[in-house]
């Protein structure tokens, strides 16, 4: 029986336990829902679930381990011949068994091992199928038979559903630690496979950048160092120059909204900085390449300045216009945390409006107008679609805006996406530098989300 | 009091203040310049942003077509095997017979190529659906080449030297007779909005990265969505205060921040390498997104449950709910419609994400529409990247119009949350 039928069966064998369940409790409390401890609903809930759950996740777990256990099973069935072949061409043999299976064409003519183990496969998976439905169906049915017999008026159904409800909340809760989890390890993993080919400090401190390895030992120019500061570098340039935008751009554009505007003009503005955050990054990177940049070398050549296509300066540029809602919706939050009462006595003692903003209100939002600023590095730290598409390739250490820089997302896709081999220190490097961006970022958001924080209750 | 000015000693301060008092005013009229040019050069560049790429992409909504006059000539088709049949030398030899005194190889590959390749694909698939075409002779309207289009829509300069154009000038002469003849007309770009990718910009199309976010969102919809309100509801209302608690809540405003490219690394090294799920599949990239929205779908959804007045949950409470019913029968409904337009903006946010789909393989060249969330596909965004790394013009165009497609479902998306947010939510 396919696998998804079955689940199928199972919901709705589960859904008639909960009828079966509910009928059964209205009968033994002879009709009178006083008599009850639940509602009626839940003792069906108890019923289907009791019934249900277990063989979800049963089915689910088979899916899951099945095809792996199979292989094994296949491959330790399969002649000294074929397995003794190293680590690298048993998996092409196993893909070619998996693609015999599915009914694919294989990349070799299968041999007649190959054939018998395909068809080896094929019979244990049919009787691995065979088996689960059974157990499944088994289980289903024993389960709620135990579930329904057990229902009578004084049972807590309620609680006993309230308590499995509550395990699901937290698991759900929990998928954030998972997430979090599952990344620090699979870039941590990656990254250690990657550090025993390539020493840490090669990386971190090396100056030059070209992460083509050798396939022959004897070939010219690819060597393959991996030496990141010109992706650091590069990094940072494109950053500084789109926080030169972002930042005073929407500061003022606070302060104006927050102090100076009127309703309307609030009204017409605010909405429109909005619109600005809402636009895909993809659309700023074809924006930066195809009309910034060509735009930034026409005034460069104009002015006889020498401006490369894919300068830094037209990458940072746009990701300063990307950034600047950012900016201003955090410092509009901070300044109008300020209290009324500073501004009521700076202006008694006669400050102009300007006045009051500049020796007032900055110097006691500056802590957090400072948090929103490192949330913003960090997004412009890890910003990848307009770096990819308007930033360059080649790994220059300059600090020249005019010229083209690379940048550590930049690399990361250059080096995984593509034909790859899981293993070489090429896209192993990917995970080191993805370590390096995770472990930044992580440091730029904690510290700014504490002074954040920490701003907040001072007024409160 | 005070009738002899002249006997007052002179009133210092307020001679000092109002010395300055010029200066200080027009700095105030600069600062307040400075915050009015800010908002300005914002709005200036979100101007700039649509007025280029729509400038650039309105043609894209409509194609150059060119009728030709096919005798389907039965030489050249098997009745038995329509499929085989050379459909190519039927268009060719119909253009021909409009310009008979082309002569020469060059100059006939150049007659050629003002029509599509994609022509003989249409020419077969109208005879396999109507075999009694074979022997007569029909007019059919076939795309015409994309260098073509763009020349008819205007973007190549026939004033320009010959060799600095990728359309030559016996073309252009061919293209005047037929305007001339009425056989070449813009109509609306079907193909656009109806086929896959293709090398061809003329037979390219987004309608198979629109199925693909399609079902990459909807992956992303039905795990984020329950998971993020369970989430939301558990931390809100029935979590205990403690360090698990609180490292949950760190962990999630952290998730938050952390770039979007991380994801990608994870959905590579977790889905793709450890369990094995297929590269460039919709559900990848729906487990992939749903990490990424579940943050902000469970701060928003928080935000919502938080401004249920308590009373609400007391009441319940009071009339002998259980903490769970009251939450569940009374506080979440009544938080829905904030959950809702939170659970929009999340959906919005990931449709124009690209960076992480990427890492997991969706930037794959794919020409057919994908049937299911396992098939192979690309994504809207994903799509944009890769056509705007294509050189020819025409690309620029479909990137231009791809972009205001996707600019337009998420004007879209956010009216929908605004409407949401205006009709339904409660203010206590």
């Amino acid at each position: 029986m396919q696998v998804d039928v079955l689940f199928i069966i199972v919901i709705l064998l589960s859904l008639a336990a909960y009828f079966f369940g509910r009928q059964r409790a209205l009968k033994t409390a002879g009709g009178q829902l006083r008599g009850l401890h639940s509602l009626p609903s839940y003792y069906g809930f108890f019923a289907a679930i009791w019934s249900g759950l277990p063989a979800v996740l049963l089915v689910a777990a088979w899916v899951v381990f099945e095809p792996s256990i199979i292989t094994k099973i296949v491959v330790a069935d399969l002649p000294e011949e074929v397995t003794g072949i190293g680590h690298d061409r048993l998996n092409l043999v196993v893909n070619d068994i998996h693609n015999l299976v599915q009914g694919n064409l294989t990349a070799n003519e299968p041999n007649i091992h190959i054939q018998a183990a395909a068809e080896q496969y094929r019979h244990l998976q049919a009787t691995s199928h065979i088996l689960l439905t059974i157990i499944s169906l088994a289980l289903v049915f024993a389960l709620g038979l135990i579930a329904v017999r057990k229902i009578h008026p004084d049972l807590r159904a309620r609680n006993a559903v309230e308590e499995l409800v509550n395990v699901f909340l937290i698991i759900c809760a929990s998928i954030a630690i998972l997430s979090t989890l599952g990344i620090v390890l699979s870039v941590l993993f990656e990254s250690i496979r990657f550090f025993q080919q390539v020493s840490i400090d090669d990386f971190l401190f090396g100056l030059t950048w070209s992460p083509q390895t050798a396939m022959r030992e004897d070939q010219v120019g690819s060597s393959g160092s991996f030496g990141a500061i010109p992706l650091f570098t590069g990094t940072l340039l494109i950053s500084f120059i789109a926080m030169m935008v972002a930042v005073p751009v929407g500061l003022m554009s606070a302060v104006y909204l927050s102090e100076y505007a009127s309703n309307r003009v609030r009204a017409i503005a605010k909405p429109l900085l909005e619109v600005l955050a809402g636009i895909p990054t993809v659309v700023y990177g074809f924006f930066a390449a195809l009309t910034v940049a060509p735009l930034l070398r026409g005034v460069g050549e104009s002015l006889g300045l020498d401006v490369a296509s894919e300068s830094a300066l037209a990458a940072g540029l746009v990701m300063g216009i990307m950034i600047i809602p950012l900016v201003s919706s955090l410092s509009d939050d901070v300044i109008n945390a300020v209290p009324q009462s500073m501004r009521d006595g700076a202006y008694g003692l006669g400050a102009t409006q300007s006045e009051t903003i500049r020796k007032v209100i900055f110097p006691a939002a500056l802590p957090g107008i400072v948090g929103g600023i490192l949330l913003a590095v960090s997004r412009a730290l890890g910003e990848t679609m307009i770096v990819v598409m308007a930033a360059g390739l080649a790994a220059n250490l300059t600090a020249n805006p005019l010229e083209a820089v690379t940048t550590v997302t930049v690399q990361i896709v250059t080096l995984l996406t593509g034909d790859q081999e899981f293993d070489s220190a090429k896209t192993l490097a990917a995970f080191a530098l993805g370590l390096v961006m995770f472990v930044v970022t992580l440091l730029l958001n904690v510290i700014a989300l504490r002074i954040v924080r920490k701003y907040r209750e001072q007024y409160e | 009091m005070g009738n002899n000015k002249s006997d007052m000693p002179p009133r210092r301060t307020m001679d000092v203040i109002n010395a300055g008092m010029e200066k200080r005013k027009k700095s105030e009229k600069r600062f307040q310049f400075l915050g009015q040019a800010s908002i300005l050069l914002a709005i200036g560049f979100l101007a700039m942003l649509l007025i280029s790429i729509s400038s650039k992409g309105y043609g894209a909504f409509q194609q150059t077509y060119i009728k030709l006059d096919v005798l389907v000539n039965a030489d050249q088709i098997d009745s038995e095997k329509l499929n085989k049949g050379n459909y190519s030398a039927l268009i060719k030899a119909s253009i021909r017979s409009l310009f008979p005194d082309v002569d020469g190889r060059r100059e006939k590959r150049q007659l050629y190529g003002l029509v599509s390749q994609s022509a003989a694909f249409k020419l077969k698939e109208m005879v396999i659906d109507e075999p009694d075409l074979i022997g007569q002779s029909v007019a059919i309207w076939v795309l015409a080449d994309d260098e073509v289009d763009m020349f008819f829509k205007g973007h190549i300069d026939r004033n320009v030297e010959e060799d600095a154009r990728r359309i030559k000038n016996t073309q252009i002469e061919w293209i005047d007779q037929l305007v001339a003849q009425k056989r070449m007309e813009k109509r609306f770009n079907t193909t656009f909005f109806s086929a896959g990718d293709s090398r061809n910009p003329e037979s390219a199309g987004i309608w198979g990265a629109v199925v693909g976010s399609f079902y990459t969102l909807l992956v992303t919809l039905l795990l984020s969505f329950p998971i993020g309100v369970a989430s939301a509801v558990y931390l809100e209302e029935f979590a205990p205060k403690n360090k698990l608690t609180d490292f949950i809540e760190v962990n999630i405003n952290n998730l938050a921040a952390v770039p979007s490219i991380i994801f990608g690394l994870l959905g590579l090294a977790i889905f793709i390498s450890f369990f094995g799920l297929p590269r460039s599949a919709p559900f990848v990239g729906g487990l992939v997104l749903t990490l990424m929205t579940l943050p902000t779908i469970i701060i928003s959804s928080r935000a919502a449950l938080k401004s249920v007045p308590p009373s609400i949950k007391q009441a319940a409470l009071g009339v002998g709910a259980s903490p769970m019913q009251a939450v569940f029968y009374h506080v979440l409904p009544l938080a829905m419609p904030g959950i809702l337009t939170g659970t929009i903006l999340g959906m919005a946010q990931a449709l124009g994400e690209s960076a992480p789909l990427l890492m997991i393989g969706m930037v794959a060249f794919i020409v057919d529409i994908p049937a299911g969330v396992f098939d192979p596909s690309t994504v809207l965004p994903v799509q944009i990247f890769l056509w705007a790394d294509s050189p020819e013009r025409a690309f620029l165009e479909r990137t231009s119009g791809a972009i205001m497609v996707l600019l337009g479902f998420l004007v879209l998306m956010n009216a929908l949350a605004v409407i949401l947010r205006k009709k339904f939510e409660r203010r206590w």
